[in-house]
Parts: C-alpha cells; structure tokens; sequence
C-alpha cells in the first residue's frame, strides 16, 4: 500500500508510476487525499492496463489497480 | 543566483492554474449589484478580458488586472511572466497597453534581491511592450505574488471583444499548448531542460506582434487563452457570440512532452476545474482523453484566439506565422443549433 496522503500533485502520481516501472505489481493499492489524485492516477494506471476501483475511506480515497 | 530560493515551491497552485474556476467566478459575482454608463463599452456584465470606457469619438480606455504565484524557480523569469500576461488581456481587445501599476505580495524574509529581480522582470517586459510602469502596492504574504494592473487604449470601433464571432468565421489560434501540464511536470523535474527553457520563451512571449498583425484584417472576436483552458475560453467566446464552434483537434499544437505528460496522468487541479465547467457543453466526439485534457488545461500567458471572416482567414494565418511560428488554425465557428456548444473533430 502506497500512502500519499498528504502530498501535492503530481507527486502521488509519480510515486505510483515508479512502483508500477520498478516492480510491475500484479495488484496495487494507493491511499490519496484528493480527486485531483484518484484522477490522476486513474488516467496512467489506465493506460498502463489496470482495471482501477476507488473506495472512499472517511476524507481519503483508496484506489485499487489489479492488472487485466 | 546565489539566494537558493525555489519561488514555486512557495507558491500553493501554479500560474494562472490559481484562478478561481469560471463557475465559482460567476457565483461569486452573481448577486452584485452592476451599474452601466453608456460610455462602458466592455463591462463585467460579459466575461471579457478587461474593461473598455469611451472617452472620445476616437478614444477608449481599457482597462484590467492580473496577479498570480510563482509560475517560474527563476525569480527575473517569473516577474517576466506575470507581466507578460498581464498586458496579453488588453492585446486580445485589439488595443495598446500604454501604463502600468505593479501588484506585489512578499514574504518578509525574502531577500531583496530576488524581489527585485522579480520587478526587473517585470519592467523589462513592460519596456518591450512600450508600456511605462508607473508605481504600484505590495504587501506581505506568505505566498509571492506579482502582477500588473494595465491601462491601455483603443478606437473605440475598433475594440475586439469575446462576443462577436460570427458563423462561418475561422478560429486561429497563436501559441502551442501544454503549458499548464508543463508546469506540473516541472514541479516533479519530469521535464527535460529543453522544454522548460521553450515554455518559459512562450510564457514570456508578448502577444503584441499577434495583435499588430490581427488589427489588420477583419477579425469579428477575440480572447486571450489563460486560466480556463483552451475549451474554456472557447466556450465563452461561443457563448457570448451565440454559435457553436468546430474544433479540429489535428490543427492544434500540443507540446509533445506535455503530451507525455498528460497520458501519464501528470495533470494540474486547474485542468479538472476547467472540464468540470465546460465539459457540459462539450462533445469529444472520438477524441482520445488525453488530447481532451490537454484542452481543458490552464495555460499562463496564452495565447490570442481568434474568429476571423473567412475571406481574410488564410492570408491572417500567413501573415501571423511571420509573427508568431506555432500560429494554427482551429476550427469553424457555425450557427447556434441548441444543445452543445463545443465540438470536437
């Protein structure tokens, strides 16, 4: 679990496109504060092939990216 | 410079990315009370890039302000910027900026040279331009600010607002796009020094040469594309002009890294406050996500967009690149059918 709550964009963004290029998880999930940083993230993971769910957890979002 | 201050990393949204979004604007002026004069050619009654008054038969004062946070690291760059942008609203009036105030916030403990290499910045391009800054206000703030308050001129037949495309012209456009990404990308050091030096050339490019040459031809609109994106501003200049406009999304210039940037998802909060305000009135057609954000994203010193008689349409495109290299032809403006304003081809 990536936790990026807290940080301005892009930096969640970039956090996640650098676990996604180092690693290529099969599952990932990402903690964010913001809908500025579900879009974000949504958008890339999208086109790196993962199927993204957003949960909302109190103020904070968790998204889950599962490769297709 | 040997003060090690990164002005952006001070500065909470970037550029004209902290503008407040073209739907807040508008409820926050809703209950106003407006007065007219028969002389205010161009109030805040349209949303227009700045004010006109008559002054006589062959004289019109325009008028208008613009301040934001550090867009730049490089303090001289930033106060360039900010100036740049400042004197484009009267530009995209089709008038003359001749005066101009400074707006200035500093944080106490800001060593003076980089304020006053922000000033300098400032003044050098105001000195392009052939406008006199002639003082100005600064207050402390946490967050840097800095701006121009503009006066310029215009004849008054001769004044270019957002409401006067009329269907058939074509719609020009003068700069490339991505900035806003651009910005966004630099704060994470995703963006090759090349860019950045090619960003900072065209957020300090004065939209002067632009005008010169448009005041020339037989141009029925005009606005300066900044904060609300390309398809915001757009869609006011649809909107005010009542018809719809046609959008051939292969005719305009992105920035090819902020193209990178935005398929990575490298995308200002600016650029979602934009869609969510326009994009009821927008059909993308097939047109892929990321160009569509890249549309909605907030450019700092865009700029002119243009409605032009089509008789005079290819020869003003000409005559611009000469101007301005990355001059590009966007689409059609065409009779209001009802429904959707914006599309996208």
């Amino acid at each position: 679990m990536i936790d990026a709550r807290g940080m301005s964009c892009p930096l969640p963004v970039v956090m996640v496109q650098k676990e996604v290029k180092k690693n290529a998880p099969k599952k990932l999930q990402v903690q964010v504060d913001s809908m500025v940083c579900v879009e974000n993230i949504s958008r890339y993971a999208a086109l790196q092939g993962y199927e993204v769910k957003t949960d909302k957890d109190g103020d904070d979002f968790v998204l889950t990216l599962t490769k297709k | 410079m040997e003060n090690e201050v990164k002005l952006t990393k001070l500065a909470n949204c970037a550029g004209c990315g902290a503008k407040v979004g073209a739907g807040v604007l508008a409820q926050l002026l809703g209950n106003l009370k407006v007065r007219t004069d028969p002389n205010l050619l161009v109030g805040f009654d349209k949303s227009d890039d700045a004010s006109v008054y008559q002054i006589s038969d062959e004289l019109a004062l325009v008028q208008t302000v613009d301040f934001f946070p550090p867009i730049a690291d490089d303090p001289y760059t930033f106060g360039a910027i900010a100036a740049t942008n400042a004197l484009s609203d009267v530009y995209a009036m089709g008038g003359e900026p001749k005066l101009a105030l400074n707006i200035m916030a500093v944080p106490e403990k800001m060593p003076k040279e980089v304020v006053h290499e922000i000033l300098r910045g400032g003044y050098d391009k105001a000195y392009e331009a052939g406008v006199i800054i002639t003082g100005g206000h600064s207050i402390l703030d946490e967050e840097p600010k800095y701006g121009l308050a503009v006066t310029g001129f215009v004849h008054p037949d001769r004044v270019l607002t957002n409401s006067g495309a009329k269907p058939g012209d074509v719609i020009l456009f003068t700069k490339p796009i991505g900035i806003g990404v651009l910005t966004s990308g630099m704060k994470v050091d995703m963006v090759s020094p090349e860019t950045c030096a090619f960003a900072n050339k065209m957020m300090t490019t004065l939209n002067k040469s632009a005008r010169d040459v448009m005041v020339n031809y037989r141009v029925h609109a005009c606005t300066d594309v900044t904060g609300f994106g390309p398809l915001g501003h757009l869609l006011e200049m649809a909107q005010g002009s009542d018809v719809e406009i046609h959008l051939d999304v292969a005719g305009v210039d992105f920035i090819p890294e902020a193209a990178e940037l935005a398929k990575m998802g490298v995308l200002p909060a600016g650029m979602y406050r934009n869609r969510s305000f326009a994009e009821p009135s927008v059909e993308p057609g097939e047109t892929p996500l990321w160009q569509q954000d890249l549309l909605y994203d907030p450019q700092t010193a865009g700029g002119l967009a243009i409605a032009v008689d089509p008789a005079d349409a290819d020869e003003l495109l000409r005559e611009l690149r000469k101007a301005v290299p990355s001059a590009q032809r966007w689409g059609v403006a065409a009779e209001y059918r009802g429904g959707k304003r914006l599309f996208l081809e």
